[in-house]
């Protein structure tokens, strides 16, 4: 009886356990799954999908705001923007978003959200607050990128059969420069503190670097993998260290993942990993990259430091957009 | 940015960005209409605008990029009923516009070319015909839609690939028909395949009641095969041969598994957007000629904004270099091809439902570009007007 009480008493801890662990989060990863209508998250130590959340129709772009208390949905084909409370995984309320968001920047001081419509040519600017639509932007045909300056003064849409960068006033929300890069412009980002802004170019193959207060391309940063074809070099997400010093780009349906020298533009080597790679996002203490891999529905974990794909983790359908929650 | 420094910034930008002068590029769109030829079904009428919607989807795309580099873009559309006078409607054309969409027979196409003013930069958009971009070639007339060799070959690649290599073939008593099934037999050859049994389509019951009685007849004395080929190119009897076959095999080419440069279930590679934007401006389905016209007005549209001038000859020879890049929506760049004009483009491979490949398939690789694996390729061209 006495026996009896200790495996009780042990198996009470094992199920207690989990939920302490559950305050001090180790940090999580979550994926968007564009085919599923779902977000898988993923523990960023344990490595497994602790959790999956029904959203809207085809989530793609997904981003938290500062305090990571609320989490929005770029829904594309419920043609909303959601709103969710991650610690509930309940849609809060839908905010007014134009036709087919596809990705979308929210302003330093969280107050508005700058959203690519992809079918509309027009990029929409949301009051995250009042639930209104403040603005819309014509840009050029099928809107996709979207960044925002460490300063929110500048907001970049790229637009993919245009083939160019437009450069917005954040304040005046007005196009002040239009800059072409190669061809379908998928991603945008601000990088170096604002000073120089990356567009990936996923059939030009290649990543543009701008001078920021010039709007001048500085830089292109090519690819080339022994084996595979040019054309199925196709540079999608990428994402900086926090020393801003070397950049991991997702290469599409070449299946690698770059690591590329961002003073001199040169990739240093290429890591292997699932079927067409698209977005990533770091793990809490930047020890580890995940990649999401739209066709062989995984993400890839990459040790950073040693530059190696360590395993991959099975989420739902054509996993598109990561974030990380601390 | 204060207000006074974003101007400043907005005026270097916009200098910048549009480079030279204000451009404006009027295209025209020459169709000569085929006289109706009667089939066996009504099921799928050819849309009456077919080819010219695309073209203007993508002199919409072509605006709206051009709308932040300061040039424009025009579309005039002439359609010639198949009993009026083509030559007189392409000397009017050519009289105000040096880019020309055509979308017509070979035999009218090659004519209006060779009696164009030098300097026109014509697209075929609407003949599969594989002497025009062999032995008929012409210097300023580039393919932006695949020719049937293009399509036969994506096919047999499938087939090869799949292990479906024993092929029965039915093939239409129209000219083109043979032509199709020639084309057929060369790419059957060419991927190492075999047709073990050839039967001639000539029934002229109505196979909407008999195909269940007179197909299984017809296709009884065939030879063991994996696959039946059905060359029928004006899509008359093939719908009727699946699954009144004697056998059952699955049916390519015509019906069942096609080999096209586009088609409804096409949804990857951001092609649900093209799709969507398509049927949004025409309240239908895009099919191949859709397509085909869109990626030739693209193909100058891309051209224009790279070069920032609309003269014919620096376009055609931007076009026909390495450096020419389109995206189309295929997940691969869209190109030309330097000895004979044919815009090289990824052939999807569907059914009825869904897409099933993308040719070229992984495996058929090629020095220059997997994409040159479909088709005509620059060792056997007997393609002489583009030089080399």
């Amino acid at each position: 009886m006495r026996f009896a009480t200790l495996l009780l008493s042990t198996c009470l801890a094992a199920l207690v356990t989990p939920l302490l662990a559950g305050e001090i989060r180790a940090g999580e990863i979550w994926i968007s799954n564009e085919k599923d209508d779902t977000l898988s998250v993923i523990d960023a130590d344990t490595l497994e999908v602790i959790r999956t959340i029904p959203t809207g129709e085809r989530p793609r772009g997904i981003t938290f705001n500062s305090d990571f208390t609320r989490l929005y949905i770029c829904a594309s084909d419920s043609d909303a923007v959601q709103v969710m409370d991650p610690d509930t995984g309940e849609i809060l309320h839908n905010l007014p978003s134009g036709e087919d968001p596809e990705q979308f920047v929210l302003s330093p001081d969280d107050r508005h959200l700058w959203i690519a419509n992809e079918n509309d040519a027009v990029s929409t600017v949301v009051d995250v607050e009042t639930r209104k639509v403040v603005s819309q932007i014509d840009v050029g045909i099928e809107p996709e990128g979207m960044a925002i300056s460490p300063d929110g003064k500048t907001v970049i849409t790229t637009s993919e059969t245009t083939s160019m960068a437009h450069w917005i006033d954040a304040e005046t929300r007005q196009i002040y420069a239009n800059t072409l890069v190669d061809a379908r412009p998928r991603h945008a980002e601000f990088v170096k503190d604002g000073s120089e802004l990356w567009v990936s170019s996923e059939i030009g193959g290649t990543i543009a670097v701008f001078d920021t207060a010039t709007q001048r391309e500085k830089a292109k940063i090519h690819f080339e993998i022994k084996g595979v074809h040019p054309d199925l070099i196709q540079p999608v997400g990428f994402e900086l260290t926090p020393d801003q010093k070397t950049a991991f780009v997702a290469l599409g349906p070449s299946n690698h993942v770059a690591v590329v020298d961002t003073e001199r533009f040169e990739v240093e080597e290429y890591i292997l990993v699932g079927r067409r790679v698209w977005h990533m996002a770091f793990g809490p203490d930047h020890r580890r990259l995940f990649t999401t891999n739209g066709v062989s529905g995984d993400v890839t974990v990459i040790d950073v430091a040693a530059r190696k794909a360590l395993q991959s983790i099975k989420v739902g359908r054509f996993p598109w957009g990561a974030v990380m929650r601390p | 940015m204060t207000s006074m420094a974003a101007m400043l910034a907005a005026t270097i930008g916009a200098t910048w960005a549009t480079g030279a002068a204000a451009l404006d590029v009027s295209i025209g769109y020459l169709r000569f209409e085929r006289p109706p030829h009667a089939v066996l079904s009504n099921l799928d009428p050819i849309p009456e605008r077919r080819g010219i919607e695309g073209a203007e989807l993508a002199l919409g795309d072509n605006r709206t990029t051009g709308k932040f580099l300061g040039h424009d873009y025009g579309l005039e559309v002439i359609s010639v009923p198949f009993d009026g006078d083509i030559f007189a409607a392409a000397r009017a054309m050519e009289a105000d516009h040096d880019l020309i969409l055509l979308d017509m027979a070979a035999k009218d196409m090659l004519a209006i070319v060779d009696a164009a003013p030098a300097g026109t930069l014509f697209f075929n958009v609407g003949s599969r015909d594989p002497a025009l971009r062999d032995s008929a070639c012409r210097a300023q007339l580039l393919h932006a839609i695949p020719s049937l060799a293009i399509e036969a070959d994506a096919l047999m690649q499938v087939l090869l690939a799949k292990g479906w290599n024993k092929l029965a073939m039915i093939e239409g008593p129209t000219p083109q028909d043979k032509a199709l099934a020639e084309t057929y037999r060369k790419s059957v050859q060419k991927f190492g395949l075999k047709i073990v049994s050839e039967a001639s389509w000539s029934f002229d019951t109505d196979l909407r009641r008999a195909a269940s009685r007179e197909v299984p007849l017809l296709t009884q004395a065939f030879k063991p095969h994996d696959v039946v080929l059905i060359a029928d190119a004006h899509g008359d009897f093939a719908r009727y041969i699946e699954h009144n076959t004697w056998q059952p095999r699955p049916v390519a080419g015509a019906s069942g598994l096609e080999a096209v440069a586009w088609a409804p279930v096409v949804e990857q590679w951001g092609a649900a957007q093209l799709q969507s934007r398509f049927e949004h401006l025409s309240g239908r389905e895009m099919t191949p000629e859709d397509y085909a016209a869109w990626a030739a007005m693209r193909t100058i549209g891309e051209a224009v904004t790279r070069l920032g001038q609309t003269d014919p000859a620096e376009l055609r020879d931007y076009i026909l270099s390495d450096a020419f890049e389109l995206a189309g929506f295929q997940g691969r760049p869209l190109s030309y091809r330097h000895w004979n004009g044919q815009m090289r483009q990824p052939i999807p491979v569907v059914n009825a439902h869904a897409q099933v490949a993308s040719a070229p398939l992984d495996g058929f690789e090629h020095a220059r570009n997997p994409l040159d694996t479909l088709g005509i390729d620059l060792a056997e061209s007997r393609c002489s007007a583009f030089g080399d």
